[in-house]
C-alpha cells in the first residue's frame, strides 16, 4: 500500500522507476495529466503546482517517492463529471483571468487551497496568497479579480 | 459589444481552465522519439569540429544531427541570411546549437549530450557595443568589415544649426537593459512525418508562417510541403519569432531524417540561453528649448546591442527612429539609430518594439525640460505635443484619424489627480522614511508595420448549411484572445448570435499568408480582413435573397439572428410561422425576414455556396531613408500612464501604490481583454523599470533562470485602472486600433519621473536600482 499515490482520487500503485521520477513528470508523462505545466523546473514559477493532500506544491520540486500515500489533486480533478466547472474555475473565465493559460491551472489550484482557509479574504490577502505563481500575461489583476469573486460565489452557495 | 460587462468572451477559456488545452509538449504521437540541443562553452571560435562518435553509441540514441547534414540552408533569416540553425565552423555566442541528437527518450537523449566533443580555436570576443565599434576590435561577423550591422537615421530640418541658438540645451544620457520575454511556456516543437510527405509542424511559436519559411529553408523543400498547425501558445510577447521557428525547424530535420515524429521541448535554460532579447539601448539626447518651453530642435544618438545575428534588429531600429522623440511636433531632428554587432546574446523582437527604450528618455526629457523652462509637465506636453493635422517629426500629417493625444493625457491625469500629487510630491523632503511621488509619461505609437513592411492578411467565412459558421484568419492566437476578437468582429457583422461561429483549426495549409502577429496589429488587420470577408458574404446572400425578401440587395439587413428585408429588423418575427421546419427552399411569397437557417437552407438548395473570402490591405505609408521622413505608420493609438509611488529612504524600496492606464485604442470589441493587456502590459514594464536584470558575463547569461531573472509577482503589482477611450479610426475597417505593446512602452519613464518627484534624484538607466545613499 505505500508504494502508491491517490490522485484525482485514484489510486495508483508506484513502480521502480516512476518511484524515481519528479512528481511532475510522472503526472505528465506516466498518467497523461497534461494540465500540469511545465514552466521553469527551479520552484519559481508555480505553472506546475499541485495540491498534495490539500496543500498547494510545486510537482517540479518534489519526488515521486516522497508523495506516496499521500493524496494528489491537479486540476484534472477539479471538474465535475458532468463537464461544469468548479466556481473557482468559472470566475477565472469570468474575470478574464485568462490569457495565453499557461499560468492557470497552477492558479486555480493555489486559489482553491487559499479560499478553503480564508472564504472571506481582501485583495491584500489574495495578493499575499497567489504571491507565489508567476504570470506574464495578466499583470495579476483579473486573477485577484477571479479570486475574490470566487470568494463571493462560494460563500453564496455555503449558504 | 460585450453585451454583458464584465464578464470576458474566449473561445479557449474552458479549455485552459481545466487544463484540456493541449499546448506543444503535450502532445503525443505514435513512435515519437526526443531531441535535445547542443551548446558549446565558447562564445567566439572557429575552427569548430564536432565528434559524434560516442554519443552515437549511448543507449537509444538514433542520431545526432548536425550541419553537415542539412539538406538546404543552414543560415536563415527573415531580414538576413545569417542565423545558423546549426554551428557550421564558427561559434559566435553561448546560444550557439551545434548538434541535435535525437532518442527514443528525452533522458536518454539528454544522457548522450556529455558525449557530443565539441573542439574549436576560440577567438577574442567583443561585448560592448561602444567597444565593438573602435578601430582592431574583434570582428564578429567574420564577412564584415565591421561591427556596424544597422544604421537608421532622420535628418529633418537643420538640427545642429539651430541647437546652439536655444534658450535652453538639454544633454542627457539613458540606458536601457536586456529584456527576457520570459513567456510561461519555454518553446517546443513536435514536427510529424505525414504518408504523403508532408511535415506537420506543432509549435509554440507566433509566427506560424514564418516558421514554415525557416522549416523549408533547412529542409531544402517547398512550402506546401510543410503544415504548420497553432496548438495553444503559452505567451509570447514577441519573443516565439526567430528561435521558436528555428526550435520547429530542427525538429523537422529530425523527422524527415528519421521519417518519425520528433518532439523538441526546451527547458527554461535553453530557452534563456538561446532566444533572442529585447535591445538594450545607449541613448545620447541633446535637446534645444525656446524661452516658450518650445521644443526646438533635438539630436539624437543610440547605439543598441544586436548579437551577432541580424534578426529583426532593422525594423526595430526603425520604429525607435520614426518615433524619436516621442508624441511631439519639432521642426529640426537629427537621429542616428545604429544596431551594432557583438558575441552578447541575439536581441531581435518584443512587445514594443524599440519604442519603450526611446520614451524611457524622451518623457524623462520632458519633465527634465518642463522644470528648466519652469512650467508644469503637463503644460510642457500640452505645448509641444502632436496635434489634430499637425505633423509628426517624420513630417506626416496626422490628418486621417481622431488624434486624441491630450485627451488621453487629461484622462489618465485627472483619473490620479496628477497636478495636486504633484505639488505635495516629497522631492527629497519628507518626515518619515516614506517619500512620496507622482509621475506620469505619454505616447503614441504607430499601430501595425508601417513602413517597415508589407501589411496584408485574409480571413475565409463558411458558412454551414445548418447554421453555423466557421472563420478562419491569418492571425495567430497568442494568448491574447485574437480568436475570440474575430469572433466577436463576424457575430456583429453578420448580425448573429456568437454561439454559431467556431474558429476553425489554423493551419498554414489553409488560408494565405497572414503575416506576424506582432506590432499591434492583430486586431486592425485580422478585423479588416473578417469585415472583407463579411461584406463579400453579405452581398452574396442580399443579392441572392432579395427576389424572396421583394427588395433591392442594397436594402438587405443582418439583424437578430435573421436577414430581414426594408424596415422589418425591429419587427418581432413570427416563430410559429418562420421556424426552420418550414422550408423556404420553394417559395416565392413575400417574406419580411428570414432565420439565419432558412437562409442558409435557401442558398444551399440554388447551389449557392455560402463562403467568402476576405483580405484587407493596409493603407499606403512611405519612408525615404535618407531623410527619416514619410507617412510611417497608417493610425496611431494614444496613451498615457501616470503612477504614484513611495520610496523607502532607509532601503531604497520602491513600491507602488496605484497606476492609471488611459488608451485611445479606436474601440474595443472585447473589453475585459483590452483591461487584460493593459494590466499585463503595465507588468511587463514594470518589470523592466524595476526588477529585470540579466547577469551577463562575456557573453554568457550567470543564471538563465527564472529564481535570478525577476520577473514581477502579483505583490510587485499595485492596483492599476484602466481607462479605455474610443476614437473610432476611419481607416480601419472595424475602427479598432490595437492595444498589445501601447500598454508596456510607457510606464518605465512615468515611474522614473515618479522616483524623481519622491526623491529629487533621476535615474536614467534601468533597471531603477535606488542606492539609498543617493538620498541623503
Amino acid at each position: 500500500m505505500k508504494t502508491a499515490v491517490t490522485v484525482n482520487g485514484t489510486l495508483h500503485e508506484l513502480n521502480e522507476y516512476q518511484l524515481g521520477l519528479k512528481l511532475i513528470d510522472y503526472l505528465r508523462e506516466e498518467l497523461g495529466l497534461t494540465g500540469v505545466k511545465n514552466g521553469c523546473g527551479t520552484g519559481a514559477c508555480g505553472a506546475c503546482t499541485v495540491l498534495v493532500d490539500g496543500v498547494p506544491r510545486r510537482s517540479c520540486m518534489i519526488g515521486t517517492r516522497s508523495a506516496q500515500g499521500k493524496e494528489i489533486i491537479t486540476i484534472e480533478g477539479l471538474e465535475n463529471s458532468d463537464g461544469s466547472l468548479h466556481p473557482v474555475q468559472q470566475a477565472f473565465l469570468d474575470a478574464g483571468a485568462v490569457q495565453c493559460g499557461f499560468c492557470t491551472p497552477g492558479m486555480v489550484l493555489t486559489a482553491l487551497a487559499f479560499l478553503r482557509k480564508n472564504s472571506d479574504p481582501s485583495r491584500e490577502q489574495i495578493r499575499q496568497a497567489m504571491n507565489t505563481n508567476l504570470c506574464r500575461c495578466t499583470g495579476y489583476q483579473q486573477i485577484v479579480d477571479a479570486v475574490e469573486l470566487a470568494a463571493s460565489r462560494l460563500r453564496t452557495i455555503q449558504e | 459589444m460585450n453585451k454583458t460587462p464584465p464578464y470576458a468572451f474566449r473561445n479557449d477559456g474552458y479549455a485552459k481552465v481545466t487544463g484540456r488545452a493541449h499546448y506543444t509538449d503535450d502532445l503525443k504521437f505514435h513512435g515519437m522519439v526526443h531531441a535535445v540541443p547542443v551548446y558549446t562553452e565558447y562564445v567566439h571560435a572557429e575552427n569548430l569540429h564536432v565528434d559524434t562518435g560516442s554519443a552515437l553509441q549511448s543507449p537509444g540514441v538514433l542520431r545526432v544531427i548536425t550541419a553537415e547534414d542539412v539538406p538546404g540552408k543552414v543560415c536563415y533569416g527573415q531580414i538576413a541570411e545569417d542565423y545558423p540553425m546549426f554551428s557550421a565552423g564558427r561559434i559566435r555566442c553561448s546560444g550557439d546549437v551545434a548538434a541535435l541528437i535525437v532518442a527514443e527518450t528525452r533522458r536518454e537523449a539528454l544522457d548522450a549530450v556529455p558525449l557530443v566533443r565539441v573542439t574549436a580555436d576560440p577567438l577574442p570576443g567583443v561585448f560592448d557595443p561602444e567597444e565593438a565599434l573602435k578601430p582592431g576590435s574583434p570582428i564578429v561577423r567574420e564577412s564584415a568589415d565591421s561591427n556596424l550591422m544597422n544604421h537608421h537615421r532622420m535628418r529633418r530640418g537643420e538640427a545642429e544649426e539651430v541647437l546652439p541658438s536655444c534658450r535652453y540645451i538639454l544633454d542627457e544620457k539613458f540606458s536601457t537593459q536586456y529584456i527576457e520575454h520570459a513567456y510561461m511556456e519555454p518553446e517546443a516543437a513536435v514536427c510529424v512525418p505525414r504518408q504523403d510527405g508532408v511535415i506537420e509542424v506543432y509549435g509554440s511559436m507566433q509566427h506560424p508562417f514564418s516558421t514554415r519559411r525557416f522549416v523549408a529553408a533547412l529542409l531544402g523543400e517547398p512550402l506546401s510541403n510543410i503544415e504548420v498547425y497553432q496548438p495553444p501558445m503559452g505567451g509570447g510577447f514577441g519573443g516565439k519569432d526567430d528561435t521558436a521557428a528555428i526550435v520547429c525547424a530542427r525538429a523537422a530535420l529530425a523527422a524527415r531524417l528519421l521519417n518519425r515524429p520528433v518532439k523538441l521541448t526546451y527547458t527554461r535554460e535553453w530557452s534563456m540561453r538561446e532566444s533572442y532579447k529585447r535591445h538594450p539601448y545607449r541613448m545620447h539626447y541633446r535637446v534645444g528649448l525656446g524661452e516658450d518651453g518650445r521644443v526646438r530642435a533635438v539630436s539624437a544618438a543610440m547605439l543598441s546591442d544586436g548579437g551577432p545575428y541580424l534578426s529583426v534588429s532593422p525594423w526595430v531600429n526603425w520604429r525607435s527612429t520614426a518615433q524619436c522623440f516621442g508624441p511631439y511636433s519639432v521642426d529640426h531632428v537629427h537621429a542616428d539609430v545604429y544596431c551594432i554587432a557583438t558575441n552578447n546574446p541575439v536581441t531581435g523582437a518584443m512587445r514594443g518594439f524599440g519604442a519603450p527604450q526611446v520614451n524611457f528618455a524622451v518623457e524623462q526629457i520632458a519633465d527634465i525640460a518642463a522644470e528648466k523652462v519652469g512650467i508644469s509637465p503637463l503644460e510642457f506636453r500640452r505645448r509641444n505635443m502632436v496635434r489634430q493635422d499637425g505633423e509628426t517629426v517624420t513630417g506626416q500629417v496626422l490628418n486621417t484619424h481622431t488624434v486624441s493625444m491630450e485627451e488621453v493625457m487629461d484622462a489618465a491625469a485627472h483619473e490620479i489627480g496628477y497636478e495636486e500629487k504633484l505639488a505635495r510630491s516629497s522631492r527629497g523632503l519628507s518626515d518619515t522614511d516614506e517619500l512620496y511621488g507622482v509621475g506620469l509619461a505619454i505616447s503614441y505609437r504607430g499601430a501595425s508595420l508601417g513602413a517597415e513592411g508589407m501589411d496584408f492578411c485574409s480571413a475565409v467565412v463558411n458558412c454551414q448549411f445548418d447554421g453555423s459558421i466557421l472563420l478562419e484568419t491569418g492571425i495567430h492566437e497568442n494568448g491574447q484572445g485574437s480568436e475570440s476578437v474575430m469572433m466577436l468582429f463576424l457575430a456583429e457583422e453578420l448580425g448573429v448570435d456568437l454561439s454559431r461561429i467556431r474558429y476553425k483549426r489554423p493551419s498554414t495549409s489553409n488560408v494565405p499568408d497572414g503575416g506576424t502577429t506582432v506590432a499591434t496589429r492583430g486586431t486592425i488587420m485580422g478585423g479588416g480582413a473578417v469585415k472583407a470577408a463579411a461584406d463579400r458574404l453579405k452581398q452574396l446572400i442580399a443579392e441572392s435573397l432579395s427576389e424572396v425578401l421583394n427588395c433591392k440587395p442594397e436594402e438587405v439587413e443582418f439583424a437578430g439572428d435573421r436577414v430581414c428585408g426594408p424596415g422589418s429588423k425591429e419587427e418581432a418575427p413570427d416563430p410559429a410561422g418562420e421556424g426552420p421546419e418550414r422550408s423556404v427552399a420553394g417559395s416565392r411569397a413575400n417574406r419580411t425576414s428570414l432565420s439565419w437557417e432558412e437562409t442558409m437552407e435557401y442558398l444551399y438548395s440554388r447551389r449557392i455556396y455560402p463562403y467568402a473570402f476576405g483580405s484587407f490591405q493596409a493603407p499606403d505609408v512611405s519612408w525615404d531613408d535618407e531623410t527619416g521622413q514619410g507617412d510611417a505608420y497608417f493610425t496611431y493609438v494614444y496613451s498615457c500612464q501616470a503612477v504614484e509611488l513611495t520610496v523607502n529612504r532607509i532601503s531604497g524600496a520602491v513600491k507602488l501604490h496605484r497606476i492609471v492606464a488611459a488608451h485611445d485604442i479606436g474601440r474595443a470589441i472585447n473589453q475585459a481583454m483590452v483591461f487584460g493587456q493593459m494590466y499585463g502590459g503595465v507588468a511587463q514594464g514594470i518589470g523592466m523599470t524595476l526588477t529585470e536584470k540579466l547577469d551577463i558575463e562575456a557573453g554568457k547569461i550567470i543564471h538563465p533562470d527564472l529564481n535570478h531573472y525577476r520577473i514581477p509577482r502579483v505583490k510587485d503589482m499595485p492596483e492599476i485602472k484602466g481607462i479605455i477611450i474610443e476614437n473610432p479610426d476611419p481607416q480601419s475597417p472595424t475602427g479598432a486600433k490595437g492595444i498589445g505593446e501601447p500598454a508596456l512602452e510607457l510606464i518605465a519613464p512615468a515611474i522614473a519621473n515618479a522616483v524623481y518627484n519622491a526623491t529629487g534624484v533621476r535615474y536614467r538607466d534601468l533597471p531603477i536600482q535606488v542606492n539609498p545613499e543617493d538620498l541623503a
